[in-house]
């Protein structure tokens, strides 16, 4: 057995689990965050998506003691004080989402490529940077639109006032 | 998973040490091959010796001409350091197009090249830049370094520390990715020199990555992609399968050889 400690959504907790327990199943049963998904066995679907340190990962394929020590996000993480991060509601605006099972690994994938791009996004960078994420409702179209306006709406005031 | 025992080193030293005294011990980077191999239980190490919090093996370092890539750097710092970009883009093109996003923010060069998957992309850049693969005890010219399928020079408990090589004139890689996987179906990485012109093709050999002369020596006498359109690869030595017949890939190679040189 392993002690895992990690900063989660700004707080310090810590569980035990077996070497070979993955990120995703801590988060889920030891931590009680059931928000990340699992969707596959390959890691090719992106549903398990959060922040380790700051990048986006596929928390379905590190263990967690790899992880141990490290700052995650996850999607019960990004909405402050009760209202929906931009990214969430732009998937609501622009009805990103039916089932809603990929949506939290796609939310945190968005948030990672709008921070990451700073502003310089278009759509064929979006549709490039979702390639480790599947959806198997939506065909896509409505994600794109979604992550796009969230982009303009969290870089595009900025923008404005550089041009 | 089976069941496994996790240790984290803090150096090259000691993770050598802790690789050495375990049977069955495998060191683990990314692990974006790895844990998934676990996972589907066609690996089952009883020891991982983790790498990715040892300093000396991350980073890149430029100097002049002369290139250095830590071992344990992920995909998405080649693809994006500026550093690089000025002297040999062809690279950070190459890492910005292994997997997606997550992928390239968790797994690492010295995983790619030390698993010599044949349709992994790392390994055309090494042979075609010619580098050296600077490993805990000795270094290996990547002429030497790839022996087979999934099969390198490395040695029971070697460790890679670093990539090194000199950037060329120009250089650019081209890939026709698996649909699904995202691998290459064929890669074809061409690098030119002072000295003379190498290209490196992934995906395609049955043997894993390999050179070709032919279209060395057309690049060397006029670096046009008219030059490689002319060259054709024995089918005999390529891959078949259910993605792509041997002949097919012979054609890719063509296609992607040209596209290699325009995008240089
Ligand atoms: C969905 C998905 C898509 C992918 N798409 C691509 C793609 O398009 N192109 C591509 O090239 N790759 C692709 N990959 C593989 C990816 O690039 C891996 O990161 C890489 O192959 C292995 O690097 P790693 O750091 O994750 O290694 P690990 O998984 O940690 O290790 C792989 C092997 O190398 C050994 N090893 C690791 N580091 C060292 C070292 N320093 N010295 C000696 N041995 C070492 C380990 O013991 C293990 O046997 C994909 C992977 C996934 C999951
Ligand atoms: S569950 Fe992690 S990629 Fe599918
Ligand atoms: S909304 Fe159902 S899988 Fe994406």
């Amino acid at each position: 057995m392993a002690k895992v400690t990690l900063t989660v959504n700004g707080r310090t907790m810590s569980g035990e689990c077996d070497d070979r327990t993955l990120l995703v199943h801590f988060i889920r049963e030891k931590l009680g965050l059931t928000g990340t998904h699992v969707g596959c066995d390959t890691t090719q679907c992106g549903a398990c998506v959060v922040h380790m340190d700051g990048r986006s990962v596929k928390s379905c394929s590190i263990l967690a003691v790899q992880a141990s020590g490290s700052t995650v996000t996850t999607i019960e993480g990004i909405a402050a004080q009760g209202e929906l991060h931009p990214v969430q509601a732009a998937f609501n605006q622009h009805h990103g989402l039916q089932c809603g099972f990929c949506t939290p690994g796609m939310v945190m994938t968005a948030v990672d490529m709008i921070a990451r791009h700073g502003g310089a996004l278009d759509e064929a960078t979006v549709r490039h940077e979702l390639e480790g994420n599947i959806c198997r409702c939506t065909g896509y179209h409505n994600i794109v639109k979604a992550v796009l306006s969230a982009n303009e709406e969290m870089h595009g005031a900025a923008r404005q006032a550089a041009e | 998973m089976y069941a496994t025992s996790y240790h984290r080193a803090s150096s090259v030293g000691e993770a050598v040490n802790l690789r050495s005294s375990q049977e069955e011990g495998r060191y683990i980077s990314g692990g974006m091959t790895l844990i998934a191999t676990m996972k589907q239980r066609l690996a089952a190490p009883s020891n991982l010796i983790d790498l990715r919090h040892i300093g000396e093996l991350k980073g890149i370092s430029v100097e002049g001409r002369a290139v250095r890539i830590g071992a344990a750097t992920p995909h998405a710092d080649v693809a994006g350091s500026a550093a690089l970009r000025a002297v040999c883009p062809a690279i950070c093109n190459l890492a910005g197009m292994i997997g997606d996003p997550h992928v390239r923010h968790m797994g690492t060069i010295g995983g790619s090249v030390a698993n010599n998957d044949p349709a992994a992309d790392y390994p055309s850049a090494v042979l075609a830049l010619n580098a050296t693969v600077i490993t805990d005890r000795r270094e290996i010219a990547a002429d030497d370094f790839f022996v087979g399928m999934f099969e390198t020079a490395l040695e029971e408990a070697e460790m890679i520390t670093a990539i090194r090589f000199e950037a060329p004139e120009r250089a650019g890689y081209a890939k026709f990715a698996n649909p699904a996987s995202r691998y290459a179906l064929t890669g074809v990485f061409v690098a030119k020199f002072t000295s003379g012109v190498r290209v490196a093709v992934t995906g395609a050999g049955a043997n894993g990555v390999f050179r070709v002369p032919e279209m060395e020596a057309a690049l060397a006498a006029s670096w046009s992609p008219e030059s490689v359109a002319g060259v054709s690869v024995d089918p005999g030595m390529l891959m078949s399968d259910m993605h792509a017949t041997s002949e097919y890939r012979a054609n890719l190679v063509r296609v992607m050889a040209k596209r290699a040189v325009q995008a240089s």
